[in-house]
């Protein structure tokens, strides 16, 4: 058997203390590189750059133009007033159409969590629509609600829905017993439990959850105006690609894309990434 | 064994500096510790909060860059996490949730492909029985009690057969009883496997209990201000003075820390 070995004791005088702490700062280079705004930046520089000499090695406008020449359609398109316009007109659609989704699956989520009739209602519904994509629905919304923008808020509330509501309610459910417990301690009513123990400890799934609809609905938007063009005499972006696409103008079809982009990055880098930062980031629920 | 052999240190940590940044500020951990753990040391890293004695434990784990010194483990430096310094940490969810008793411990050892999935049912088997959870090895962790879930994770390390097994304030979040009983349960297991252990903790008590030599680092940033061999028991010394009496002066009397 090993036994431990005996041995005499050590003892030291500490005579420095408190210096724990101290202000170093960073390198120029190393505070840029820790800053993620440069890192994505250099990142789509990158890209850029890669569009651009693949572009300019290909040499065919027609089938790839290059980024000078997209930026160019771009400001151009911009300057005319033909993308603000398009974009507003899909923005606008998307605005209603995202809102009432999120606003309906609050709805279905909370008839869920409180009775078991609604959860069965919340499984089955997600279960059957969620796979179902909303661009098929399109030629019934437009037999149903015509071809205004009825039908197209329809399969953006379509695309919206099923997907927030499924992981709210699995967020809902993921919240810890002991948060719960504690919830009813407080003798919360029920709003006020939702509101101040479901909603936020379920708020990284519910956040995943927008993210998830935000980008179905932009899809879906885009493909149905490509389908079906112009609503009640304004087309959107997808419209605006559709139609530079017949006329043969290939750099405004990629400065349409390039939009929807940027729209894309923004949404996602501004809005949901600030939402993040002040809420599950804050409070150490997500990393 | 040659008796020299058994002298050399199985772990030597040498003026071992630990930082971490955040931003522009920068923390200094531990400053120039050195000790050395010898083979079936049962070894207490003792100190107040802000130690630095949980980021030690990391380091020699292989997850935190020393910013100086060297950690050796049988003369190779330490450069990477590895299973021959299994972890028991204070935290209940060390143990994966989707896998039940037995599997978790399973795993451990199959991971990697160190043993064959039938040594190691035999292996988890037979050191679940060591521990006392026999019975319990088709339960999923989330059916047992904190003390239940630690010794699951005792087990599950011992069944690794580390090099050195590192338990960071492993029955710091159980109740007072069930610690005592823990404690006990740790030498027990160490009389009849003689590993090498190296232990963090808070309490003067149980670092008496459980070491056989005790390291106290001083706060802020930890430094090595005594190493003390412990009978096991808080006896007086040669002065008659207690030796959990003793640690407390050299922590936090006249002659240690100015706080």
């Amino acid at each position: 058997m090993t036994e431990p070995v005996r041995r005499p004791p050590i003892i030291n005088e500490i005579k420095t203390h408190e210096f724990a702490v101290i202000q170093v700062p960073r390198s120029r280079w190393r505070k840029l590189w820790d800053s993620g705004t440069f890192r994505k930046t250099l990142l789509l520089a990158v890209l850029v750059l890669l569009w651009e000499l693949y572009a300019r090695a290909l040499g065919n406008p027609l089938l790839f133009p290059t980024f000078t020449a997209t930026v160019g359609a771009l400001f151009k398109s911009i300057a005319s007033g033909e993308i603000p316009r398009a974009a507003v007109t899909t923005l606008a659609l998307l605005f209603k159409g995202y809102t009432a989704g999120l606003v309906l699956a609050g709805l279905l989520t909370a008839v869920a969590s409180m009775t078991r009739l609604g959860a069965d209602i919340l499984e089955t519904l997600t279960a059957m629509f969620n796979p179902l994509p909303s661009i098929a629905l399109l030629p019934l919304a437009l037999l149903w609600f015509g071809l205004g923008e009825g039908s197209i808020i329809f399969v953006l509330i379509h695309a919206v829905l099923w997907a927030a509501a499924l992981n709210t309610y699995t967020g809902f459910r993921s919240v810890s017993p002991t948060l719960t417990l504690v919830g009813r301690n407080y003798a919360l009513s029920r709003a006020g439990f939702v509101l101040h123990i479901l909603i936020p400890g379920a708020f990284p799934s519910i956040l995943a959850g927008m993210k998830i609809g935000w980008a179905f609905a932009w899809r879906t938007l885009i493909a149905a105006e490509l389908v079906f063009g112009v609503s009640s005499g304004k087309g959107g972006l997808g419209w605006y690609i559709y139609q530079s696409k017949n006329q043969l103008e290939i750099p405004e079809v990629f400065a349409g894309l390039l939009t929807v982009i940027l729209f894309g990055l923004f949404v996602e880098n501004l809005v949901f990434r600030v939402i993040e930062k002040r809420t599950v980031r804050r409070w150490g629920m997500a990393h | 064994m040659d008796t020299s052999l058994q002298q050399q240190p199985l772990l030597a940590v040498q003026g071992l500096t630990l930082q971490y940044r955040d931003g522009d500020r920068l923390f200094t951990a531990n400053y120039r510790v050195s000790f050395d753990v010898l083979k079936a040391d049962r070894f207490v890293v003792l100190g107040p909060s802000g130690c630095g004695k949980s980021t030690l434990l990391k380091s020699i784990g292989g997850f935190h860059k020393p910013a100086e010194g060297s950690i050796l483990l049988r003369g190779t430096e330490v450069l990477a996490p590895g299973p021959d310094r299994a972890f028991v940490f204070q935290e209940f969810d060390q143990l994966l949730p989707w896998k039940t008793v037995r599997a978790n411990i399973e795993f451990a050892l199959t991971a990697g492909a160190r043993l064959a999935p039938p040594d190691a049912a035999e292996r988890a088997s037979h050191f679940l029985a060591r521990v006392g959870l026999a019975e319990f090895a088709d339960n999923y962790p989330h059916t047992l009690s904190g003390g239940m879930k630690q010794r699951v994770a005792i087990a599950r390390a011992l069944a690794m057969e580390p090099a050195i097994l590192l338990m960071d304030e492993p029955f710091a979040a159980l109740d007072a009883l069930t610690r005592e009983k823990m404690q006990d349960e740790l030498l027990q297991l160490w009389d009849e496997h003689r590993f090498t252990l190296l232990f963090v903790t808070h309490s003067i008590p149980e670092a008496i209990r459980v070491g056989n030599r005790i390291l106290l680092l001083s706060a802020h940033p930890g430094q090595v201000r005594a190493e003390l061999d412990s009978p096991g028991s808080d006896t007086p010394d040669a002065d008659g003075v207690l030796l959990s009496a003793r640690i407390h002066e050299l922590l936090f009397g006249a002659g240690g820390s100015d706080d």
